[in-house]
């Protein structure tokens, strides 16, 4: 691969062959024809495209049948496009069964990743929660289940936990988002085993670099990260204005592209999970993670770069 | 817990413009064509207000509280909840409501006759707002016809109405009573305004008149109807 400077990493460049490798074994008939980049989850080696999808807000259409079509629709793009992790918590409203609608109408793919939250102010009731959840998605078990906004952690995890030992579970996380507890967040990091751990990260919202992203990295946890767009006003800022000149090297022709290269090429970031009502952004958005990705100095100047707009 | 004053309304919007206007239309067309009652419902409350004779007002009261029941129920629960897990509890709110209005229609006399100028004023206008210019408020802008909303039928304008019925109340019966919707106005207030949606001003305007008219207008002396219409 002849890479131009300051864009393709050797661990990225690593991490995408073994990614193609990896998805190709596993999952041929899915394989689509330019799989997205994955990545490790580090307490397992599993491997997990750099980008999933999110649905707060998006997926909330209650009983709409013409939006729901709409969903699924989202969904068949993403699990043609080489997706696997689909994010969703019971704080999003009707976005669970919305969830379940699309699997039941795609005939279950199996390249789903279920991540889900648990979201309750009381431990006792947390795992009933997780049953309502799991009857709206239809699985037999979940892979990922996370403390929702570090709410009632403690209890959780200890659900999650049990649940995890005797197989009804196969990952355990925890989130938060937009900066919120982080200082609580690194006490939890640094003294709780963890699958994973979900928060806030992008070209504006940074501070997560200097202490969170590190101390996931050494104590091998994964990265999920929530809200690449802030929630869409980011990318809806950036509209209208050029693409820089270097966005083109990275292969990046959308803002939205731009911004989760940024992310997803950081070293601590297993996935970015950006959520859309658009087919033609979520093919866009897995596009993101094929291709060259920046290295550190290029990240540099995606940042400085938006941060000046 | 510290991090709330890091939160913002929109945080609170669980959906978007779209899907909150397709649940409207999907409401109207389940029960399109008894809109129409609604505002004639609205009309009736009007001319009870207008009037203030005892057995109309109290009629009027406790018909506020079953409508109150009925949208609490129809909407609330069986709609829109499933986008909102806030209105659930709304819902029990607006159950609370009818129980106490129905109460109250049953106890009081001559509830809705007064003879302060600015809380009868305050009651016509808000009634009227609720019931002849909301609708087309509601379907104004990027909104379409089909998600108008109407008196008896969606919570904004019913308890803009409720809130009118209240303000010829005692100041203290007034606040009790009107606890609910006032509650529901500013909470819907600030999702329209979250959602880009102008007729925001509307329950938002109604919540600080209702407040302003019992600041700032005098005890309502409750007279009988033959008094008001004698003067
Ligand atoms: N505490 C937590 O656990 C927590 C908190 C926040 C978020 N999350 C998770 O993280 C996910 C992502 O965060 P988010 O939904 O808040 O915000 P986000 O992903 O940053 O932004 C979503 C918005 O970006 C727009 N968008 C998506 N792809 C685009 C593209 N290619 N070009 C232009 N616009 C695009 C979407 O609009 P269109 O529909 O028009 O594409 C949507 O409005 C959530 O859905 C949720 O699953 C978790």
């Amino acid at each position: 691969m002849t890479s131009p400077r300051h864009v393709v990493t050797r661990r990225a460049a690593l991490a995408g062959a073994g990614a193609l490798a990896a998805t190709a074994a596993l999952r041929p008939s899915l394989a689509p024809a330019a799989a997205p980049l994955a990545r490790p989850i580090p307490s397992t080696g599993e491997q997990i495209p750099a980008v999933g999808l999110g649905t707060w807000i998006t997926f909330n259409v209650g009983e709409d049948r013409t939006l729901r079509d709409e969903c699924a629709a989202v969904m068949e793009a993403f699990f043609a496009g080489g997706g696997r992790m689909i994010d969703s918590s019971p704080m999003y409203g009707s976005a669970q069964p919305a969830v379940g609608y699309g699997l039941r109408k795609l005939g279950r793919p199996d390249a789903l990743f279920s991540a889900e939250k648990v979201w309750t102010s009381s431990g006792r009731d947390g795992a009933a929660q997780i049953e309502a959840t799991r009857r709206f998605w239809d699985v037999p078990r979940f892979d990922l289940l996370q403390v929702h906004n570090l709410l009632a952690w403690e209890a959780h995890l200890e659900t999650l936990r049990a649940m995890k030992e005797r197989g009804a579970l196969r990952y355990v996380g925890i989130t938060t988002s937009e900066g919120r507890r982080h200082s609580e967040l690194e006490t939890i990091l640094a003294s709780t085993p963890l699958d994973f751990v979900q928060l806030t990260y992008n070209p504006l919202d940074r501070e997560v670099e200097r202490r969170l992203l590190p101390l996931a990295r050494e104590r091998g946890v994964a990265v999920i990260v929530n809200r690449p767009f802030r929630q869409g006003r980011l990318t809806e800022a950036l509209e209208g204005e050029p693409l820089p000149g270097f966005a083109a090297e990275l292969g990046a022709t959308t803002w939205a592209q731009l911004i989760l290269k940024f992310i997803v090429a950081h070293p601590a970031v297993t996935c970015a999970i950006p959520a859309t009502t658009s087919v033609a952004h979520v093919r866009e958005n897995l596009a993101a993670a094929s291709g060259p990705l920046p290295d550190e100095a290029m990240r540099a100047r995606i940042a400085a770069h938006i941060a000046d707009l | 817990m510290s991090e709330w004053w890091t939160y913002r309304p929109s945080d609170f919007l669980l959906f978007s413009p779209r899907v909150y206007e397709r649940l409207i239309e999907a409401h109207n067309a389940a029960l399109w064509p008894f809109q129409p009652v609604g505002v004639l419902l609205g009309l009736i409350l009007l001319v009870a207000v207008w009037r203030g004779r005892d057995g109309e007002a109290r009629l009027a009261l406790a018909g506020l509280g079953v409508i109150a029941a009925w949208v609490g129920w129809s909407f609330l629960g069986q709609r829109y909840a499933a986008i909102n897990w806030a209105a659930g509890y709304a819902e029990v709110g607006f159950a609370v409501e009818a129980v106490a209005l129905v109460a109250a229609g049953v106890v009081l006399r001559a509830p809705l006759a007064t003879s302060n100028a600015l809380r009868r004023a305050t009651a016509i206008l808000l009634i009227a707002v609720a019931v002849v210019a909301y609708p087309l408020l509601s379907s104004l802008g990027d909104r379409s016809l089909a998600s108008a909303e109407t008196f008896a039928f969606m919570p904004e304008p019913t308890a803009i109405a409720t809130l009118g019925a209240l303000a010829t109340l005692r100041r203290r019966l007034a606040l009790a009573l009107g606890l609910v919707p006032l509650a529901w106005c500013l909470y819907a207030g600030m999702t329209l305004w979250t959602l880009g949606d102008a007729v925001a001003a509307a329950p938002l305007g109604a919540a600080a008149l209702f407040l302003a008219t019992l600041a700032l207008g005098g005890r309502s002396r409750q007279v009988s109807g033959e008094r008001l219409r004698s003067r």
